[in-house]
């Protein structure tokens, strides 16, 4: 019950969020909102491994960049007329873009997962690291798509019926898909296979003993985090109208950390939470000083150190002690 | 088929240490077979590599006259092969019903399904439920596994062994540091999956396994210097001088 009054609120906030931007003249408000859903899906999609999976993988952006890369390369090839590999033609349609996207950013978790999640520790973090920055380096070297500078999208994806050149309308598109992908990743974390998850995350060694291989659970956790993140980055991609090789940088996998131990890591809300929190930060801190990374950081240890769970624990937290 | 476990020359060593040293060895169907032996004997490296945490070095192992010896830990579970961890290994911040009810929806099956709602199997909860009733944790279901005592989960352990509906049981020291009334009520746990379930129990508690035991083997630096009954394992020499003497002088 709290839970969906929770995400009722927080729905009504977002859809509310242009209107009130308008209200208040403050244009600036809309762009944040838009960045915070989608940070938070990407978030949400490291917490399904991270949080409920307990796997600390350290090269999330990964996903997310080769997601926007995904869109930014389509909507090239749209334009060029020249197909793919000679073989497949490019698109600028959101219905053609966004599964593309996924399905490539989850065959390259497949990959890398496949790759890594024999070992566990301090190495799976290395390893995950590693693997995220040699693609971040292959994105940086290929010219034909704008090296380190990128892709620039002149238009975002068409979707049939409205109007993409209206901001606001991206804006409802990308709210649209993060309530789609919030409702489904109720059901996995509520379904037969999220209870596995929670359960190797708690003692792997237990549930080998009651017959599950967890290589082939986390592979599946993620590959569907992969996807998840993909998702986020072609909503980046089409918000921005641009995509580039800083998207999948180290130190944007370590913001999406920041996030979910921010939010409270296993959490359902904590990732939207999270990456409202920070982006907010980055948003206020940033106008006021350069160095707001200095603050961010005080207040991530303050997080670490004196809440337990996040902004979800220190709210459970506050509303115990007034009981 | 009268056997259900059959060892042959199993051998395990760690470094110049030599573990498991030709080990043969066999379960009949039904019977409770013990293991003693004195600490570091290599008991639960034995059990380890029974249920495939641990590769052995040489030897064959047949569950129900299959060959299992390099089958991966989950596939024997499947199999029938249940165990349960001498230092207790659950998962703490599940409930007792969530590690019971997760344990029979391991073997229960449709474990990728990420669009059902695992509150809603019917089938599973009602079989946990069943197991918990006849139990001492009835009354402790909705715990955390965290906040049990020690003898609560050794209960659990055993709980969850039974959840996978093992045809043998694994039972690694199912009474260590237990009270007398506690180890009490699991000889009686056992006692009364007598001739259900066959076991192979690796217990310290010498009075535990008198009482339990149809055949006793002594293991000692890794070897089995001899398979009887209880009454044939109190009388043998060896063991008393290797084993016996030293706990009941
Ligand atoms: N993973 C390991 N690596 C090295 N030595 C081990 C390992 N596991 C057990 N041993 C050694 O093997 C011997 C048998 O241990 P163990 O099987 O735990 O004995 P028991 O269960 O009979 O007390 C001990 O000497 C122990 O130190
Ligand atoms: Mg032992």
């Amino acid at each position: 019950m709290r839970k969906l009054i929770l995400a009722v609120v927080l729905l009504a906030i977002f859809a509310l969020m242009p209107l009130a931007a308008d209200l208040l003249g403050q244009n600036a408000l809309q762009t944040l909102s838009a960045r915070i859903l989608i940070y938070a899906m990407a978030a949400a999609s490291l917490n399904l491994i991270l949080g409920y999976g307990g796997m600390v993988s350290f090269g999330h952006a990964a996903y997310f960049g080769v997601g926007a890369y995904v869109v930014g390369i389509l909507y090239s090839h749209w334009m060029s007329e020249v197909p793919i590999f000679g073989l497949f033609p490019g698109s600028n349609q959101l219905l053609i873009t966004l599964p593309a996207a996924m399905l490539l950013s989850g065959f390259a978790a497949l990959v890398i997962g496949a790759l890594s999640l024999r070992t566990g520790g301090i190495q799976f973090i290395m390893i995950t690291l590693a693997f995220a920055q040699m693609i971040f380096f292959l994105f940086v070297s290929l010219t034909a798509y704008g090296g380190e500078d990128g892709i620039i999208i002149r238009r975002s994806n068409e979707v049939p019926g409205l109007n993409m050149r209206d901001k606001t309308t991206v804006y409802y598109v990308i709210l649209v898909v993060a309530v789609l992908y919030f409702a489904w990743m109720w059901r996995v974390v509520n379904s037969s296979f999220g209870q596995v998850l929670k359960g190797i995350r708690q003692n792997e060694r237990r549930m080998e003993a009651m017959g599950i291989a967890t290589f082939r659970y986390k592979l599946y956790a993620f590959v569907l985090a992969g996807m998840g993140a993909g998702l986020a980055g072609a909503l980046m991609a089409n918000f921005l109208r641009f995509t580039s090789p800083d998207m999948m940088h180290w130190t944007k996998s370590g913001e999406l950390i920041i996030m979910v131990i921010l939010g409270g890591l296993g959490t359902f809300f904590g990732p939207i939470l999270g990456a409202a929190a920070f982006l907010i930060l980055e948003f206020y801190l940033a106008d006021w000083t350069e160095h707001w990374q200095l603050g961010l950081g005080i207040i991530l240890l303050f997080v670490v150190l004196f809440t337990k769970g996040g902004i979800l624990g220190m709210i459970d937290r506050l509303r115990g002690g007034r009981q | 088929m009268t056997e259900i476990l059959r060892i042959e020359g199993l051998q395990k060593r760690f470094g110049g240490l030599v573990a498991t040293d030709n080990v043969t060895l066999d379960v009949h169907t039904g019977e409770i077979h013990a293991l003693i032996g004195p600490n570091g004997a290599g008991k639960s490296t034995l059990i380890n590599q029974l249920c495939g945490e641990l590769r052995q070095d040489d030897g064959m192992i047949h569950l129900a006259g299959r060959d299992i010896s390099h089958m991966a830990a989950p596939d024997r579970v499947d199999l029938g092969l249940g165990r349960t961890f001498q230092v207790t290994s659950l998962l703490e911040e599940f409930t007792v019903r969530e590690n019971v009810g997760l344990a029979v929806q391991a073997r229960d099956g449709g474990n990728f399904r990420v669009f059902d709602n695992v509150a809603g199997r019917k089938s599973v909860w009602e079989e946990t439920a069943h197991l918990l009733s006849g139990s001492l944790l009835d009354d402790r279901r909705d715990a955390r596994v965290a906040d049990l005592s020690h003898g609560e989960k050794k209960q659990l352990e055993l709980i969850m062994a039974l959840a996978t509906q093992p045809r043998l049981l694994l039972l690694d020291e199912p009474m260590a540091g237990l009270g007398h009334v506690e180890t009490g009520q699991m000889i009686e746990t056992l006692r009364g999956l007598h001739g259900e379930v066959s076991m192979l129990l690796v217990e310290h508690d010498m009075e535990a396994v008198f009482a339990l035991a149809d055949r006793i083997s002594v293991l000692v630096y890794g070897q089995i210097i001899m398979t009887g009954t209880a009454d044939e394992v109190r009388g043998d020499p060896r063991v008393r001088e290797a084993y016996l003497g030293t706990e009941d002088a």
